[in-house]
């Protein structure tokens, strides 16, 4: 495993210069798991912030090869990529290695593109999927996804005067791909950077479809401030509500354990998203998204073994 | 060379088999599902070693095959109707991203109601999509045009993905003596492929896909409409190599007793062989009809069909699928927009015939005709015409 000093040697594959906004979750990420890298690289993207934003024609942000297909699809262009790599080295025509790696964000993962996810998971592919999960399709204006927590407010499940936010809870993803049985799944999150690092490159050396979901900060859709994300990230993983774990070949691993378990508060009150719980009126709400972090939580001690 | 009885699926994926792809990624749907499990015995059997992507959607099937195409492989797929539909959105891409990818069409009608059996609303749909679109009356030229497109697909400034038609159960399932050349042959005809882009290229690497706005998007559809240009010249020219290899021509179409014809029908796919029959029985009648059986539907052989159709008083145009303008089918509307203006302009009927499989036989050729000669002789038509309907 590299050491911090050796990654920050390592020319960026995602260079400086995109045009993300500042503070954004997803480069992070990108950056967090292309430095854990140790082939040439083929990235794929599905539509999102992370795509529109790094391959402005004529320009683009990416040293590696890069495919953007389309929203929903990136899993199965990746595998089509991958396929033939496998194609034209058995015939000769090519040598060497390469990393797969497919970036989505949570619109493009949980919801559009879950089909294609499933089935190049199912399928074994050779290659890495990593989830950057920001709770809503923020490229077209924060839009409540499958991924948005309860509660949130976006512009499709606004606070209203009787609807306060979003009323479901999120779809938890990285237990729907552990259930394809694939060799390497887990949950990760930049303000754990050597967690993050440590599984990019452990799903890179297993053979077969892995996947790792990450929370990304989005300032814009959280409404928080730019220089505070890591900061927030770290409570969403204190405050349980974002597990770091891991499921390798079937067995379920707990990465970290908060020393002290933070209410669930202490993430949502940095958040404008959240606000409008904290007015009179909504303690139930609160209540409830305590309740489902804590059984969440429980859940996951439990498949861990940590009980 | 030897001659074989093979259905139109079996004939196809003898093709498939004999050009031996580096990627073929593919779903079943009828009526092409058999080209899928026999794609899949070869490969188990060892008799290819393509490597091939049991993909669970028509869409990853296109998604996964522009992912091969741009890795620098030789990628193919196959589908139907409504698989075809749900490709839409990424033809277009595959087609924009200049990636010469192969897929034989089993033609069937497009669902409400579910149906299963031939008409073309599923290649018309993608009519716009930027796709190469080849037709074939039977068999032979399913299989004729499966290897050929490998060719016009990955020449030299053409680069696009091309389509080849065959109709749903009336060839796809139909047994008929066809030549097919040895495996050799068709490897020596196909070439080896090098793309000159790859993802795979580690020494130079590429970006796929970006985003590109109002000020590069115009200029990337527009090279499409030179690399259709491109296309136009190579399909000709690949025709003749095929040609001599086999012996058998082919163009943008086929006139068939024209000479002096003043009454012809064109249209697309197995419909055409049917009316061959037709012509011949009314030309023993002495009546002057004609056949013009379109080989190639996209790019439209504008130019040619002009010169060929200019002078003939009445033609008649068959479409297998509807556009629901309330003008006719797309056959008839791209036959208007290439006459409208021009000399010597025949009168254009639009028959609008066999969708969901509504069987067309000899004397529903006959009888069309028929209403073509009285309207040559003055009789009313309508322009449009359902033919075969309750109505």
């Amino acid at each position: 495993m590299a050491t911090l000093k050796e990654m920050s040697r390592k020319e960026e594959i995602l260079t400086g210069g995109h045009r993300l906004c500042a503070g954004c979750g997803a480069s992070i990420v990108a950056r967090q798991v292309l430095s854990a890298t140790q082939n040439p690289v083929v990235v794929a993207l599905a539509t999102g912030c992370l795509e529109v934003s790094t391959t402005i024609y004529p320009h683009t942000a990416w040293r590696s090869s890069y495919i953007h297909n389309a929203f929903e699809n990136v899993a199965a262009t990746l595998s089509g990529v991958e396929t033939a790599f496998r194609a034209l080295k058995k015939r000769g025509k090519l040598e060497g290695d390469f990393d797969f790696i497919a970036f989505g964000g949570d619109g493009g993962t949980y919801d559009i593109g879950l089909q294609s996810l499933s089935g190049a998971m199912e399928r074994g592919h050779d290659l890495l999927y990593v989830c950057y999960d920001n709770g809503a399709y923020m490229n077209t204006g924060i839009q409540r996804s499958s991924a948005t927590p309860s509660g949130a407010d976006t512009t499709t499940s606004p606070a209203g005067r009787v609807i306060p936010g979003k009323r479901e809870n999120r779809k938890e993803l990285t237990d729907i791909i552990a259930a394809h049985n694939i060799p390497y799944v887990a949950q990760a999150a930049p303000s754990n950077w050597k967690d993050m690092t440590r599984k990019a490159q452990k799903a890179l050396e297993s053979d077969g479809s892995t996947f790792l979901n990450t929370l990304a900060v989005c300032p814009r859709g959280w409404r928080t401030a730019e220089e505070k994300g890591i900061e927030i990230t770290k409570l969403a993983v204190d405050t349980c509500f974002w597990p770091l774990f891991e499921v390798e070949n079937g067995k379920w691993k707990l990465n970290y354990k908060p020393k002290e378990k933070l209410p669930l508060v202490e993430w949502l009150k940095v958040q404008g998203r959240f606000k409008h719980l904290f007015q009179k009126g909504n303690e139930e709400m609160l209540e409830k998204m305590q309740e489902y972090v804590d059984q969440r939580w429980q859940k996951i001690l439990r498949l861990c073994g940590e009980e | 060379m030897k001659r074989v009885a093979l259905t139109g699926n079996e004939a196809v994926s003898l093709a498939m088999k004999q050009i031996n792809p580096d990627v073929v990624a593919a779903y079943p749907i009828t009526p092409q599902t058999e080209i899928v499990q026999m794609f899949s015995q070869y490969v188990a059997d060892g008799q290819v070693d393509t490597e091939f992507i049991t993909v669970e959607s028509e869409h990853s099937a296109m998604s996964a095959s522009i992912g091969a195409s741009a890795s620098g492989a030789r990628a193919m797929t196959a589908t139907s109707a409504n698989g075809l539909a749900l490709m839409w959105e990424v033809m277009y891409i595959a087609a924009s991203s200049r990636l010469p990818i192969i897929m034989p069409v089993v033609n069937r009608a497009l669902s409400a109601p579910i149906n299963i059996h031939c008409d073309h609303s599923d290649a018309m749909g993608a009519r716009d999509s930027g796709w190469i679109q080849l037709f074939s009356e039977n068999s032979q030229e399913a299989y004729d045009n499966v290897i050929q497109a490998i060719r016009i697909a990955e020449s030299a400034n053409v680069l696009l993905p091309v389509m080849v038609n065959l109709d749903g159960f009336i060839i796809s399932h139909a047994v008929e003596n066809i030549d097919v050349l040895d495996d050799e042959k068709v490897q020596d005809f196909i070439g080896s492929y090098t793309a000159d882009y790859s993802l795979l290229d580690k020494d130079n690497p590429i970006t796929f896909g970006p985003l590109a706005l109002q000020d590069y998007y115009f200029e990337a559809k527009r090279q499409q409409v030179e690399a259709m240009k491109y296309a136009h010249k190579a399909i000709p020219e690949v025709a003749r190599e095929y040609e001599k290899l086999t012996g058998r021509g082919y163009g943008y179409f086929t006139p068939y007793r024209m000479e002096d014809a003043e009454v012809v029908i064109i249209g697309l796919g197995s419909t055409m062989g049917t009316a061959q029959v037709a012509v011949d029985e009314l030309r023993k009648e002495g009546n002057k009809v004609g056949l013009l059986k379109l080989r190639v539907f996209r790019p439209f052989p504008k130019e040619e069909l002009a010169r060929m159709l200019a002078g003939i008083p009445v033609v008649g145009v068959m479409d297998r699928a509807d556009t629901f303008s309330g003008n006719g089918g797309p056959l008839f509307a791209d036959l208007n927009t290439v006459l409208y203006g021009g000399e010597e302009r025949p009168e254009l009927y639009n028959f609008i015939y066999g969708l969901g499989g509504r069987d067309i036989n000899v004397s529903n050729l006959m009888e069309i005709y028929r209403y073509l000669l009285n309207a040559r002789d003055g009789q009313t038509l309508n322009r449009v015409n359902y033919f075969g309907v309750r109505e």
